[in-house]
């Protein structure tokens, strides 16, 4: 069969505890844009046991179908049922293009399920566009540390799969009321050899969460001026839903854990959003972060190096601008809810 | 002629340069305010064979060469001089003289515990009026039936209290002058085997040198070292190994300024622009590069030299001689160049500057490698 | 019992900088590295050799250089080296690597295959289980710990927000992460013993059994249509103002950029 049989995009929807991961409704709502320039219809396919109901929020979120595989085997995310279905369901229906999310799932489930229906993966990927030409789906990811951007294609195998970066996308405005269009689909689940056992799940405590895995990092350095002044940092990540990191000179001072430092001898990060607060940029901090998405810098010092690669950039004490914004955002929160 | 390292030598010198980097540098400061021996750093050490390297593998040794050695010391003193010595005095010092002189039971008794890391080691030659003129020896050794009695101080003892095992020289029949010397393996824990004062000293300051104390101090004959009466001619080919060593330690204070340095010149701005713009830097910067290259050399010919020759004294005199000077040119230099800064004691080039200095004095002043040199030569 | 590990030669991104003029990378002076991810793995199989008794091979593909990781990783404490290189295998992509290297795994016995998650130049994370896939056995990502039960393998794995303890039969396939353990340093006499007592074997294109369409460039389903370096970043703004408007800015821009 010819790929110009291979018609339509494909979500694989990301549910853990029965709760839909966010980069699933992000990956909806590019899914429509590629959609319409290719006259064509986006599915989220949903995985999982007893989540039914989940359906009707992934049609709010812009998809034209969901198909569900709801059964006992999917209920804890393990790579073979979960390889097995989408393997099968890609045969059944045939999508040109698949998207997951470049989770920890998602970068598990689409390489195996790459290997399986022999076809190319494109791995988080930042930008997804469709050739005007060919009607390939380019998709566009950092390499080699982030220091390049590559461009891929996958010509001649179907479907096109690419795991997307969470945060990267945009959601659609939730159309409320929207009616799904469900289809299901069970392709029979058979234990095999590569079934295995989860013994237990171990949440972990969120405070605890790897600074190269938040979407939002507040970051500190010598400007903070005192370990207690972290406080502050603190409270703007709380409610924004942030995480804080350091520069080296805060660590060396004891000031906060190794584990915290971003740069070259801390990690790299490469969040959406990175708060450079009191930092002055030196170069190996940069190298740790300037793959951000977002950069926002607040100095006292105006000549500062990390305003040369922060997005915005404020002049400014920032142990009065920050406490005050970190107010802004709890009032624009209450409005919301 | 190749002056390439093997394969085996750049990947054994990642190995020291990683290991520098990650654990022995982070604590260099330390070490030199605190002037406390870095017990932690010699444990981890211990561990990845870095105090057997040039041991055969019989002994437990990492069946590597003196070049890797040397590499060793000079890798560890690019980042802490005193790293290098401790490494150094064990290694040429006192695991050397055993695998060279001692019998097997002694090897087996002494050389092992040392080539694992499990046993520390040091020598003892120089006495209050036997410094550079050894031979005027005063401690003495005198054969009681099993047993030598020993008495007399040894002073400036490297790795003092901190080891375990020490090579001592002692005069076991003063008519013969240097043939009268008998060299020693003496155990910690001896009775009548003490320590004196610890030297407060200008650099090299977490390495432990110490005054030995021997008061009747009783040593089993069997701890008799090779023959009684060539104790002095093993102190001497003993030395000519320690020198390659130091040599090495000297490079690597040399090659560790001078990276220092070229890191610090591109980033400090004055005038508008890089110090590393201005050509009294880079000229500086080209001579110190060219001094510490051709010391490598040296000492890199030198260290070949012992496992290929059988006497290698004018090539051990010769890389010594000429690191150390480059040592605290180069230092010197470094130092300078980092101006007001490089005098402080929050930038390394100070600490290296004084480190530096004990390179043209111990294992042989400067003017003794000129006297080896020159006396094969006239 | 016998690992297989499988380590990738990588330049150290960290070390690469940019040529701050045309924006493309310096890799002149590179030094390359065994993949931190893959080093993990390695020690954890030479953990497992210290603990239970174990054979533990590596295996890398890529170019005749990667003999320096291979030498590397014995001088750590591996048994037997293998570097699979052919100019066959040239120009592959996630895919046609995998099935190369799953090919060159078919000849060897195993109980356990260890990878890294992911290389620090490619960052796909997806060899690991499509080699799994290839050789019909279980896989388990991102591994922070890894223990033996018998015949079967009891991995924490870990997630954005939770561990899994799960167990496996062996033979299994694991991807370890660098958080998994502190790769041991090579030893003096483990890097003489490694370029003077052990050799590493080497296969080309005719060692391994495979079909030509699944291999190298021909055998890759994905192409790059275009690399290029990241954009170097426009000036971006600056402002000056006072406390409060500051925090409203910020909080502007916040708001255009979906952040909340």
């Amino acid at each position: 069969m010819g790929i110009e049989n291979y018609k339509g995009i494909f979500i694989f929807v990301q549910q853990v505890d029965n709760k839909i991961t966010g980069v699933s409704y992000e990956l909806i709502g590019k899914g429509r844009e590629l959609a319409v320039e290719l006259g064509t219809e986006v599915t989220a396919v949903l995985l999982g046991s007893g989540i039914r109901s989940l359906a009707d929020d992934l049609a709010a979120y812009g998809a034209d179908k969901v198909i569900l595989v709801d059964d006992p085997a999917l209920e804890i995310y393990t790579t073979e049922p979960y390889t097995h279905a989408m393997d099968s369901i890609i045969n059944k229906y045939k999508p040109e293009i698949v998207l997951y999310g470049a989770t920890a799932i998602g970068r598990d489930l689409a390489p195996r399920v790459s290997a399986r229906v022999h076809t190319g993966l494109t791995a988080d990927c930042t930008k997804l566009e469709i050739d005007p030409q060919t009607q390939n789906l380019r998709m566009t990811r950092p390499a080699f540390g982030g220091n390049i951007m590559a461009t891929i294609v996958c010509p001649d195998f179907r479907p096109q799969m690419a795991t997307v970066r969470s945060g990267v996308m945009q959601k659609i405005k939730r159309i409320e009321g929207a009616k799904v269009n469900l289809e299901e689909y069970n392709p029979g689940f058979e234990k095999n050899n590569k079934y295995v056992e989860v013994l237990e799940v171990i949440k972990k405590v969120s405070s605890k969460i790897d600074i190269q895995d938040a979407n939002i990092l507040i970051s500190g350095g010598r400007g903070v001026g005192k370990p207690e002044n972290f406080k502050i940092l603190d409270e703007l990540a709380e409610v924004i839903g942030g995480t804080v990191s350091s520069s080296r000179p805060c660590v060396d001072s004891g000031w906060v854990e190794k584990e915290l430092q971003v740069g070259q001898t801390g990690k790299t990060v490469r969040p959406n959003v990175y708060f450079a607060i009191g930092i002055s940029g030196a170069i190996q901090h940069l190298a740790g972060m300037e793959e951000s998405e977002l950069i926002i810098a607040i100095n006292k010092d105006e000549s500062a190096a990390i305003f040369d690669v922060a997005d915005y950039g404020i002049v400014g004490n920032l142990n009065e601008i920050v406490p005050i914004l970190t107010k802004k955002i709890k009032a624009e929160m209450a409005m919301k809810n | 002629m190749d002056f390439t390292l093997s394969k085996e030598h750049e990947m054994a010198r990642t190995l020291f340069r990683n290991f520098a980097q990650k654990e022995v540098k982070p604590l260099a400061r330390e070490v030199d305010e605190t002037e406390v021996f870095p017990r932690g750093t010699v444990s981890k050490m211990q561990k990845l064979g870095f105090l057997g390297i040039p041991i055969q593998k019989e002994f437990g040794g990492q069946g590597c060469d003196t070049l890797t050695y040397a590499i060793c010391v000079e890798e560890l003193s690019k980042v802490c001089g005193t790293t290098g010595v401790i490494v150094s005095a064990h290694t040429s010092l006192c695991a050397d003289p055993i695998n060279k002189f001692g019998t097997p039971e002694q090897k087996e008794k002494f050389l092992r515990p040392l080539v694992s890391g499990e046993k520390l080691g040091a020598f003892g030659l120089t006495e209050p009026n036997a410094g550079t003129d050894a031979s005027g020896q005063q401690t003495k050794a005198v054969l009681v039936e099993n047993e030598y009695i020993l008495n007399g101080s040894k002073i400036f003892i490297t790795n003092g209290k901190e080891a375990d095992i020490y090579i001592i020289l002692a005069m076991t029949d003063k008519s013969k002058g240097t043939r009268g010397i008998s060299a020693f393996i003496l155990e910690k824990g001896t009775p009548g085997f003490t320590f004196g004062t610890k030297e407060k000293k200008m650099g090299i300051r977490g390495s432990a040198t110490y005054e030995l104390i021997f008061t009747d101090c009783r040593i089993p004959k069997e701890n008799l070292l090779g023959q009684e009466g060539k104790g002095f001619g093993y102190a001497m080919q003993t030395l000519d190994g320690g020198r390659i060593g130091i040599a090495a330690q000297a490079l690597g204070l040399a090659a560790g300024a001078l990276e220092t340095t070229i890191a610090y010149v591109k980033e400090r701005k004055q005038f508008g622009k890089s110090i590393s713009k201005f050509q009294n830097t880079q000229f500086k910067i080209a001579d110190m590069a060219t001094k510490v290259e051709a010391a490598r050399l040296l000492v890199y010919k030198a260290a070949i030299a012992k496992d290929t020759q059988k006497v290698f004294s004018v090539e051990a005199a010769m890389a010594k001689l000429y690191a150390s000077e480059v040592a605290s040119e180069v230092t010197s230099l470094a130092v300078q160049l980092h101006g007001g800064y490089g005098y402080t004691r929050e930038y390394d080039v100070e600490r290296m500057m004084r480190d530096a200095k004990i390179t043209e004095i111990y294992e042989g002043t400067s003017e003794v490698q000129r006297m080896v040199i020159s006396g094969n030569l006239l | 019992m016998k690992i297989i590990v499988c380590i990738k030669q990588v330049p150290d991104t960290n070390e690469v900088r940019l040529d701050p003029v045309t924006g493309t990378l310096i890799r002149d002076g590179v030094p390359s590295i065994i993949n931190p991810d893959d080093k993990s793995g390695l020690e954890a199989a030479l953990r497992l050799k210290d603990e239970i008794g174990a054979e533990v091979s590596v295996i890398s593909m890529g170019p005749p250089a990667a003999d320096a990781v291979l030498r590397e990783a014995m001088a750590m404490g591996a048994d037997k080296a293998y570097l699979v290189t052919d100019r066959a295998f040239g120009g592959a992509d996630t895919w046609a690597t995998s099935s190369t290297l799953a090919a060159a795994i078919n000849n060897l016995e195993y109980d356990l295959i260890i990878t890294g998650r992911q290389a620090i130049d490619g960052d796909t994370a997806q060899v690991g289980p499509q080699i799994a896939e290839h050789l019909n056995i279980p896989n388990i990502s991102y591994a922070e710990d890894i223990k033996v039960e018998g015949d079967s393998i009891i991995v924490k794995r870990q997630y954005e927000d939770r561990y899994h303890i799960i167990k496996s039969k062996m033979p299994c396939l694991i991807t370890a992460l660098a958080e998994l353990n502190e790769p041991r340093y090579m030893t003096p006499g483990g890097i003489f013993d490694a370029y003077k007592e052990k050799k590493v074997i080497i296969w080309g294109r005719s060692d391994i059994t495979v079909d030509d369409s699944n291999l190298g460039l021909k055998g890759s389903p994905t192409r790059v249509a275009q690399s290029f370096p990241k954009s170097i970043k426009a000036n971006g703004q600056k402002v000056n103002l006072d406390a409060d408007e500051s925090a409203t800015y910020i909080l502007d821009k916040l708001k255009e950029k979906y952040i909340f």
